[in-house]
């Protein structure tokens, strides 16, 4: 992997930083008038999620990281793993529940993602903004509710939990926002 | 339908190019009643700065004069032609330009910048911050807080920030300074001055000048450029006879009590040209022209002010690109 001098710094460079591969957020040229130049860096730590800042000397470098976005199908969980495919290769990569995190509760079968490698290691997990998914649990319905009002909670068939109107009905297919977990509509089946 | 650049419009609105206009208005009322005269020294130049931490840009004129050819540097400022001027018997003077740095560009950086320059034969460096505030508070119109700068020496900000003495702490003591502070962990192999840089500019700087101009003088000795040391007596060490403002953050100008020993002058300049050489820059000539004018030239004191930057904090900005019409990205 190339290495990044600090003139070649920019928003959404993947680097290595203490041997975890960064995004880098922010970059920001510092110099006084007369006196040393510096590049101060705001970095996501693509494992922890966390943002770091860092300050280099003008002219220093940082190893470039290994980190490609891929569009893989997902397949299934087995209760360790999440497999997805790649289409048109098949081959498939399994992802450990530190990549997929909070979202797999939005993973369905055949749905298309977004998985980050870092070195052919999956290291996120982001699902489509819009996720289709049955109602598998919440309580009946009440005759004559149209408004949204207060809501109620819904099981879905992946085990998220999301508010729905009062007038969603189990069994029903919903649509839902996996950037917000918020309720869009009903699904007509 | 043939390619269209989006990037074709001025990235500065037609309100900040006025205000600029309006600026530049205000400035020459400013000098004109002072009696400072107005005048012009050539951007392009046999001989550049030696200083290691600027970059010329480096160019070359052909044709009638010098058919071979010469090699000419943009000015990083226009000090060293201003200071013949002022060995000539000029009087006080000052200078709007362009000033060019190779390698500089951010949201504070542009690599050609205009600033203001003004030389007053017989003050000192702090007769000259007093002249500063007021042109700034003038040119501001209103837009700064009604209250007098504020003023501190280098020393007394390190201090109060650190609890250390920056003109005689080691490099080690700076660099564990240094590292207590979490963005800066990791920054390795700076020398004395390199570290009080990094503490200066990203620790201390974006807390100077919050609510008032703010002057910082005294600057360590090592840091002189082109300003007069004062030499250490029995209980201060020598400091350099600089100054610099600041406002929200920003840094706007710095000033000089300026140095005009000749001989000691050639001797930071031959400094300049070790140092060069240790970081594998490129050697520049020493302006000999300067040199020579130093013998002449009265007791003065100098100052640069970015007028870019200084438009940028009016109106409560934080990027050049917001004032200058065709920034670098833009050209």
């Amino acid at each position: 992997m190339a290495n990044y001098s600090t003139n070649e710094f920019r928003s959404g460079l993947k680097v290595m930083i203490d041997n975890d591969p960064c995004a880098m957020i922010e970059c920001e040229f510092v110099k006084p008038g007369k006196g040393q130049a510096f590049a101060r860096v705001k970095l996501r730590n693509l494992l922890s999620g966390r943002t770091v800042e860092r300050t280099y000397k003008s002219g220093e470098s940082l190893p470039g990281a290994d980190v490609m976005d891929t569009d893989l199908q997902y397949l299934y969980n087995d209760g360790e793993f999440w497999y997805f495919m790649h289409p048109e290769t098949f081959e498939q990569v399994a992802a450990d529940a530190s990549a997929v995190g909070d979202n797999g509760k939005w993973l369905k079968e055949q749905d298309s993602c977004v998985v980050t490698l870092w070195n052919d290691r999956p290291i996120d997990v982001v699902p489509p903004n819009f996720v289709e998914l049955r109602i598998v649990e919440t309580d009946p319905g009440v005759r004559g509710d149209t408004a949204s009002g207060g809501g109620k909670p819904a099981t879905l068939e992946t085990g998220a939990v999301v508010r729905v109107p009062l007038f969603v009905e189990n069994d029903e297919v919903i649509k839902v926002d996996t950037r917000n977990g918020e309720y869009v509509g009903r699904v007509k089946g | 339908m043939p390619h269209q650049d989006a990037e074709w419009q001025p990235s500065a609105t037609l309100d900040a190019l006025k205000q600029r206009a309006a600026l530049m208005g205000r400035l020459r009322c400013f000098f004109a009643r002072k009696g400072v005269l107005e005048v012009e020294t050539p951007l392009l130049s046999a001989a550049g700065t030696t200083d290691p931490q600027i970059h010329s840009f480096e160019t070359r004129y052909a044709g009638p004069g010098a058919a071979q050819g010469r090699p000419l540097y943009l000015a990083t400022s226009p000090e060293f032609a201003m200071k013949r001027l002022l060995a000539a018997g000029s009087g006080p003077i000052y200078q709007v330009c362009k000033a060019f740095r190779q390698g500089e560009a951010g949201h504070l950086h542009n690599p050609e910048f205009t600033l203001l320059e003004w030389y007053r034969p017989g003050f000192d460096h702090f007769q000259l911050m007093d002249e500063v505030e007021a042109l700034v508070t003038e040119l501001a119109a209103g837009r700064l807080p009604a209250v007098h700068a504020k003023r501190t020496t280098y020393a007394e900000l390190f201090w109060r920030h650190f609890g250390l003495e920056p003109h005689t702490a080691s490099a080690e003591i700076l660099a564990r300074c240094a590292a207590d502070f979490p963005a800066l962990a990791g920054i390795s192999g700076l020398d004395r001055d390199g570290w009080l840089d990094l503490l200066m500019s990203h620790i201390i700087q974006p807390r100077l000048g919050r609510g008032s101009l703010t002057f910082v003088y005294h600057y360590p000795a090592s840091q002189a450029a082109l300003a007069r040391i004062r030499q250490s007596s029995a209980d201060t060490p020598a400091v350099a006879e600089r100054f610099e403002l600041f406002y929200q953050g920003v840094e706007l100008a710095n000033g000089f009590h300026e140095l005009t020993d000749a001989s000691e002058q050639r001797a930071r300049f031959e400094q300049d040209l070790v140092q060069r050489r240790a970081q594998n820059l490129p050697p520049i000539p020493i302006d000999e022209r300067l040199l020579s004018a130093l013998d002449e030239i009265p007791p003065c004191a100098g100052v640069a002010l970015g007028l870019d930057r200084l438009l940028l904090v009016f109106n409560g900005l934080t990027r050049l690109s917001s004032v200058i019409a065709f920034p670098f990205i833009r050209t």
